[in-house]
């Protein structure tokens, strides 16, 4: 009942935000947004602090704008195809990674990004350091122009919208709770008979499936695919949005994400522009130090006790 | 030309002696890490910041301080290690009875500061710093020229993990630092000021890679990113070795330096990549890592 007023509330803002705020701002809130989310199921509900996720986002990205630049295909189908490769590439990804738990997780999941990034520097189709620009936006289902800003952020919601309720419905159905309690007690998980890497596996695949689909509407925002996408740093920020807005709750990634797109926007137009990763560095000092619950749990937290 | 089987010897020699040296900064860098791990139970992510600080502190000592190459050998790894040491007492430490992850985005977000701190400083592009008049010059080998200071790379970090590796394994004070990494509570129980050992743990594994860092000054270019894109091939070196040994630590390390080294000569395409391609095989094989134990 709560959630489905949160729910009510989210999709009002959202239609309505435009109105008052830049739509390419918004978009780029979104598709991080989108990502983070992605990020939180693997994270915040089965416990596994994967620190490669961006080479899920940049490849979402590469093969929707290749698509996209060389194709005449329907930006929907360009964004299917982006996000089934990152899902394929999540798949065996998965496989690798769930073998070793923990901080090995994270370092091998950290490693095979860099792999793909250096493969995605040098293979001819993505422009190497230049990246892919002037991807164009083309026309959804062939007849609504996405090259206008109103009609591109609409679609970018709807996309939003679909992968904020595919992770709600994972989360809240019985496999979900599987991987409540995988997170909350492993052994105890197997010894209830749970293939526990199996569900480790399929979390992990969505999860790259829906950081594939983010990174392939956020081409098509901006036109542009590039190795920024793919880098370690961008591993790093997703994990910086879902600590700061609140890692296990279903809007933290959301504000996470609002809060550093954000701040990022401020900074980068002043002259503090320099200092965005010491800043970055910092919120994530302080966030583990004092702030561990983020901007949402620390709410719920504060809602708990007042009322 | 020298050649051998069709294979030249020069190149090929060449290629493996700058395997060699990246491996001998594996060893190091992955022995600290492995260090800091056994007691810590975490990743130190910061590592690769303070081997790139390490190196910077060289490069500013002489600079404003006219503190030659021999002299920041030694102070340089003290001061990293001091910076390492405050870095556990105040910020690891209040979180230490948490989720080691939190330890673990700890130590990301301080690499990320540390980077940010030295790119807004100096720029991206490298510092050059000259090889000492001691090591300049060279020797002429049968299939190749050993230039000095490569030499004594290979030797001195070599010299510094065997070192390591016989005061954890034979000596009482390592003693000390194996019983910590079995357990803990015992050792407390038997009047042992484990915090302290804890915290000079992490000061001297972060040492070590500010050792690393001079090391590495006169060889690659000072630059605020050296760190961190040697970081992610050591995680990959810590995985395919797995941490259960100090000695498995540095052998990977060398070894997958060569691995490296070779490929860039028969397959240069593929030498960014092939670390991380032999962590694939051996997550397939023997996930545990080559001397790691089953969990």
């Amino acid at each position: 009942m709560q959630l489905n007023k949160s729910m009510i509330a989210l999709v009002v803002l959202g239609l309505l935000a435009p109105l008052a705020l830049y739509p390419v701002f918004l978009m780029k809130v979104l598709c991080f947004a989108l990502f983070a989310c992605a990020f939180n199921l693997l994270l915040g509900f089965v416990g596994l602090l994967s620190f490669g996720h961006a080479v899920f986002l940049g490849t979402g990205g590469y093969i929707t704008g290749y698509l996209m630049s060389t194709t005449g295909l329907t930006p929907e189908i360009s964004i299917l195809a982006g996000t089934l490769c990152a899902a394929a590439l999540g798949a065996v990804y998965g496989k690798l990674a769930v073998k070793r738990e923990g901080i090995y997780f994270a370092m091998v999941t950290l490693a095979l990004a860099q792999l793909m990034f250096f493969v995605y520097l040098q293979a001819p189709f993505t422009g190497g350091e230049d990246g892919l620009q002037g991807v164009p936006r083309g026309e959804l289902f062939g007849f609504i122009d996405l090259s206008d800003n109103m009609n591109m952020y609409y679609f970018v919601f709807a996309i939003f919208l679909f992968g904020f309720w595919l992770v709600n419905r994972t989360i809240h159905s019985p496999f979900g709770q599987i991987l409540k309690a995988i997170r909350e007690n492993e052994p105890r998980a197997i010894s209830l008979g749970y293939n526990v890497n199996d569900y480790k596996w399929a979390a992990f695949v969505i999860s790259a499936a829906l950081a594939g689909m983010a990174g392939s509407t956020k081409t098509l925002v901006f036109q542009l695919a590039s190795l920024n996408d793919v880098h370690w740093h961008m591993s790093g920020e997703v994990v910086l949005m879902t600590l700061l807005g609140g890692m296990g709750t279903i809007f933290g990634p959301i504000v996470g994400a609002a809060s550093v797109v954000g701040i990022q926007n401020y900074l980068s137009g002043g002259e503090l522009g320099n200092y965005i990763h010491i800043i970055m560095g910092l919120i994530f000092v302080v966030c583990v130090l004092a702030f561990r619950n983020g901007i949402v749990g620390e709410f719920h937290k504060l809602l708990k006790k007042n009322f | 030309m020298a050649t051998f089987l069709g294979i030249n010897l020069f190149g090929l020699f060449g290629q493996l002696l700058v395997g060699l040296i990246n491996g001998s900064f594996y060893a190091l860098l992955s022995l600290g890490l492995a260090i800091i791990f056994g007691l810590l139970k975490i990743i130190n992510f910061a590592q690769g910041a303070m081997y790139m600080l390490g190196a910077f502190a060289a490069w500013l000592a002489l600079q404003y301080l006219g503190i030659n190459y021999w002299a920041a050998l030694i102070v340089v790894p003290l001061a990293v290690g001091a910076i390492g040491i405050l870095m556990e007492r105040y910020l690891l430490r209040p979180i230490a009875n948490e989720d080691h992850l939190y330890s673990l985005l700890l130590t990301f977000g301080v690499a990320l500061i540390l980077q940010g701190l030295f790119t807004h400083m100096f720029g991206s592009s490298g510092m050059p710093y000259n090889i000492p008049e001691e090591l300049k010059g060279g020797s002429r080998l049968p299939f190749m020229y050993l230039p000095n200071y490569r030499a004594w790379i290979i030797i001195a970090s070599l010299v510094v993990c065997v070192s390591t590796w016989y005061m954890i394994e034979k000596t009482k004070l390592g003693a000390y630092l194996r019983a910590g990494t079995e357990n803990p509570q015992l050792m407390q129980a038997f009047g042992i000021n484990v915090p302290l050992i804890v915290t000079l743990t992490f000061g001297f594994g972060v040492g070590l890679a500010g050792f690393a860092g001079v090391m590495a000054a006169p060889v690659y270019s000072v630059s605020p990113e050296m760190g961190s894109n040697m970081l992610i091939v050591v995680f990959a070196i810590v995985v395919i070795g797995g941490m259960g040994s100090i000695g498995g630590a540095i052998l990977t390390g060398l070894g997958m330096g060569v691995v490296e080294g070779l490929t860039k000569y028969f397959y240069p395409e593929a030498s960014t990549t092939i670390i991380f391609l032999v962590m694939v095989i051996v997550l397939l094989t023997k996930p545990a890592g080559l001397f790691g134990k089953e969990a």
